[in-house]
């Protein structure tokens, strides 16, 4: 079947299986190797983009039904070679480790903050549950996301 | 005029990368030439945990859409190997006789896509004759039933082959005035990279292979992925790219990585195989998995002198790495941090039919420090002293020479009170007693409990030293190659921090090069906390050698003695002492040395031992006595990993390690059901600690250098896991202890807990 989906800007028209995750869309069929796969039950995030601004873990959606939306990737927040405040934030504070969760955690994270500007710590880790990182405990996970929240 | 770059808190070079574009890992290799038009590669497993293999009907499987060929292990003429560790155990890298646990490859489907593969390996049908399944250690010990049947025993390794003596019983402790004992799980979890497994290969035109591989150590690749294609070592280049994460599970090779150079041969392309995570929880090594028997035995005004420990070491369906952390990891520091007089340890390991036990993270030593933290805990409660106070009593005194324990642990340098007294001293342990006994007095249906443990473990007990190569090239710029291999611990920062200190070229002019077995032939690899300690260590003695052979450079062409050219290491330059006016670059000195084969110098740089870092945690959990839910609150972190090069690489590790400790304190367990099928093997159905699950973790730092290697460090990977584990079971004992509890196994799950206080009550 055929989609059209805007990724990064970008407008792309291409033929897809109708049973093709939108994880498989981007990584497969535009070679946007960014978003990670972690796992095969939507539990760990790593997937996580954004569809029409909001953050989807992509392995929970079939790239029919992204036809006609915008997506954004880790590989489209940079404007211009500058940072988005979210990654600067994961940098300054050492908020990754092996980089595999960081692309979805950083898109989740930024969705946070969207729906409440000033969470507390607390709120920032119930926020965040449904990403799942091995590396960092979570600690400047935290600490990054609250950074951005102060930033803005 | 800039100080020493070492000790600072520097952002890592790798970052931005990541944030931008992600990594690049083994999954991630689209563009790679040697990869064009590979193939997929699809494991069909095992459903069944153990049985004899009666016949494997691949034929409508290979008709299916997209499927260029099905091989069992007879197609492709697989013989039996033995395993490195006990060599009665042989296997077939795919299962061809018997299958041993459920998850165990046995047939390989290669398809055009990665989900045609996935449909075709649900249509092989494989007929069973099922056999027992032993699931639990002593049920294997006991049984008839035997999983390697040369074997003659579901025992595959024992202490006692090795000349230890065997624990002699309650004798032993005939003149103590207390003794207790007790019966604990160190429980299976799973390692859980965020990357599964994955890798690739192509045989090139030159007839050599190259495998990707996600790897914690690329130079180990080559022997046994050479063994298994029937080809010399030189014939084989491992590659690695970006590795999201690996915590000992990724050291080793397993059988899906060793076949693929064979699947590609016979079908003449390239192929790539990347695991589901359903499949890595059963296919990539299981970590812990230690039942143990602990008997203490001191006197009553809180001296323990008497300790013996016999731990079980669940190896699963194979003598693989985990057989062996018992012995030769749990047993030497089974003394922990205190000077126990008499200490018997026997470790005995047993084959079962569950996913084979490889290291992870901390390997061997959490488990150690799990036995005797626990008995510390029962040994105070038995007196009725506080568990603090108790481990003061026995602690070894600072000591800045090597210590020889009654178990035969040689311990480098430690100050254990110290960083006894740091912990309970920033974690202000008196106020929060203070508070425990007011919540115990008001009858709070919210208790609070405090855990304290106290811990050495050995770092760097793998490799006697490591290699490193810096090369300077005409531009000024340098290369770093490294025989570690990182994997998140932010070696292209820490090495170039410390290139950067001995040369004055800046870090934003150094590469870092790890994990190509052509670029980097020597190498052991990131295991065990070595890396900083051995190939940081290594990196910043080839520099220092460098930088003193370019002075001989410099001094050639400014005509000048050798003794009088200086490195002004803020500018990067060489100059005559006193006259900086004339001077060389560094990328003056690579273009003269070019011709002579480059301005570069390469040595493997040994170590004096291994290190011993040790530390103290105090975990805060609260518990609900009526649901038995327990929240971890608060944490405290002393470690000491002597010299540190970088305080926020070092705080991540602890960061990291504490939530591994407090996954496996409070909620991860691999779990299988008695006939043997995993229930656990999926991120939905594994407790995977999440962000909402973990407080902030309060880092306090202490240093206490040692003398084995040249920058003072010991290691930081794995400390958090093996301090914070025993604390925090502690800790949720101690808040229901007042209900007259003395123990829960881990991990201390809300239906445990609320089951240990009805059956107190």
């Amino acid at each position: 079947m055929k989609v059209t989906i805007t990724v990064n800007g970008k407008t792309h028209e291409s033929e897809v299986e109708p049973r093709t995750l939108l994880v498989q869309y981007v990584r497969d069929t535009l070679g946007l190797t960014g978003t990670n796969i972690g796992c095969d039950t939507s539990s760990c995030g790593a997937c996580s983009l954004h569809v029409n601004g909001e953050s989807v873990k992509s392995c929970t959606m079939l790239a029919a039904q992204a036809d006609g939306c915008e997506v954004t990737t880790i590989e489209g927040l940079a404007k211009d070679g500058v940072m988005h405040p979210m990654q600067t934030a994961f940098m300054e504070n050492h908020g990754l480790q092996c980089g595999y969760c960081t692309p979805g955690m950083v898109m989740a994270s930024i969705s946070l903050l969207k729906e409440n500007p000033n969470p507390t710590e607390e709120e920032v880790r119930i926020g965040l549950e449904g990403n799942l990182c091995r590396c960092t405990g979570y600690h400047n996970i935290v600490k990054s996301v609250l950074a951005a929240a102060q930033a803005k | 005029m800039g100080g020493s770059i070492l000790g600072n808190r520097v952002l890592r070079k790798e970052d931005p990368k990541f944030l931008t574009t992600g990594g690049k890992y083994v999954d991630d290799l689209l563009d790679e030439p040697l990869l064009q038009n590979a193939a997929h590669v699809t494991y069909a497993r095992s459903s069944v945990a153990h049985g004899r293999i009666l016949s494997i009907d691949t034929s409508d499987a290979a008709s299916m859409p997209g499927i260029i060929a099905v091989f069992t292990g007879a197609d492709l003429g697989l013989e039996p190997k033995p395993s490195a560790f006990n060599p009665m155990a042989t296997r077939t890298l795919l299962a061809m006789d018997k299958v041993r646990y459920v998850g165990e490859p046995l047939a390989i489907i290669v398809s055009e896509t990665r989900e045609q593969g996935e449909d075709a390996s649900e249509a092989i049908i494989v007929d069973y004759d099922i056999l027992e399944s032993l699931i639990d250690v002593e049920q294997a010990m006991a049984s008839t039933t035997l999983i390697y049947d040369a074997c003659g025993s579901n025992v595959v390794f024992d202490t006692t082959a090795l000349g230890v003596p065997e624990n002699t019983g309650d004798n032993y402790f005939a003149g103590c005035e207390v003794v207790v004992k007790g019966r604990y799980i160190n429980q299976r979890v799973a390692p859980c990279p965020l990357e599964v497994r994955g890798a690739a290969a192509a045989w090139g035109p030159d007839g050599r292979l190259t495998q990707w591989l996600s790897t914690q150590h690329a130079q180990g690749a080559p022997e046994p992925i050479a063994a298994a294609n029937g080809v010399d070592v030189a014939q084989v280049h491992v590659k690695t790219p970006d590795v999201g994460g690996g915590f000992g599970a990724k050291i080793g090779t397993y059988p899906e990585d060793l076949l693929l150079g064979v699947v590609a041969k016979r079908v003449g392309r390239p192929v790539r195989w990347r695991e589901t995570r359903s499949e890595s929880m059963v296919g990539l090594g299981h970590g812990r998995a230690q039942l143990q028997y602990i008997t203490i035995g001191g006197s009553r005004d809180g001296k323990v002198t008497h300790y013996q420990l016999h731990a079980f070491q669940d190896s699963g369906a194979w003598v693989d790495m985990g057989t062996i952390l018992a012995p030769f990891m749990t047993r030497p520091m089974s003394s922990g941090v205190y000077a126990i007089l008499n200490i018997e340890c026997r470790t005995t390991s047993v084959v079962t039919n569950t996913t084979p036990t490889v290291a992870y993270r901390g390997a061997g030593r959490p488990e150690a420090t799990a036995a005797i933290e626990r008995a510390m805990d029962m040994f105070a409660a038995e007196i009725g002293k506080d568990a603090a106070e108790v481990r003061r009593l026995n602690l070894i005194p600072k000591f800045m020479e090597p210590h020889t324990t009654a178990i035969g642990g040689t311990y480098d340098v430690g100050n254990y009170e110290e960083s006894l007294n740091r912990a309970l001293e920033a974690s202000d342990y008196a106020g929060w007693r203070k508070k425990q006994a007011e919540r115990r007095a008001n009858n709070a249906s919210k208790q609070l409990g405090i855990g304290v443990s106290v811990y050495v473990e050995i770092t760097g007990g793998v490799g006697t030293g490591e290699s490193a190569k810096v090369e300077v090239i005409e531009d000024g710029s340098a290369r770093i190659y490294t025989g570690t291999s990182p994997h998140g611990q932010g070696h292209d920062t820490s090495w170039s921090m410390l290139a950067s200190e001995q040369t004055g070229i800046p870090m934003d002019k150094i590469e870092l090069i790890w994990g190509d077995t052509d670029l980097v032939p020597v190498g052991t690899g990131t295991m065990g906390s070595r890396s900083l300690q051995q190939g940081g260590n290594a990196v910043y003695s080839v520099a220092g050698t460098l930088a003193e052979k370019a002075k001989s450079v410099a001094a050639r062409l400014l005509e000048a003695n050798e003794a009088d050219i200086v490195l002004d290491k803020d500018k990067g330059i060489f100059h005559v002492a006193g006259t900086p006016a004339v001077s060389k670059t560094w990328a003056d000195l690579a273009i003269a040395e070019k011709a002579t084969g480059g301005l570069v110098h390469s040595d493997v740089i040994g170590v004096a031992g291994p290190t011993f870092p040790f530390g103290a945690h105090v975990g805060i959990v609260e518990v609900d006595i009526e649901t038995g839910k327990v929240t971890h609150i608060a944490h405290y972190a002393c470690d000491d990993a002597g010299t540190v090069l970088n305080p926020m690489l070092l705080e991540g590790q602890i960061h990291g390690g504490v939530a591994q400790g407090a996954a496996q304190a409070l909620l991860e367990e691999v779990r299988y059901d008695d006939d043997g099928n995993p229930i656990t093997s999926n991120l939905a159905d594994y407790a995977f600690i999440s962000a909402a699950e973990m407080p902030s973790v309060t880092v306090i730092h202490m240093e206490t250098p040692t003398p084995n290697n040249l920058i003072g460090a010991k290691g930081i990977g794995e400390s958090g896991t093996i301090g914070s584990t025993p604390a925090l079971q502690s800790a949720v004992i101690d808040a229901v202890s007042h209900l007259g509890v003395r123990h829960i196994d881990m991990p201390t799950t809300a239906e445990r807990v609320w089951s240990a206080i009805q059956q107190a009550c």
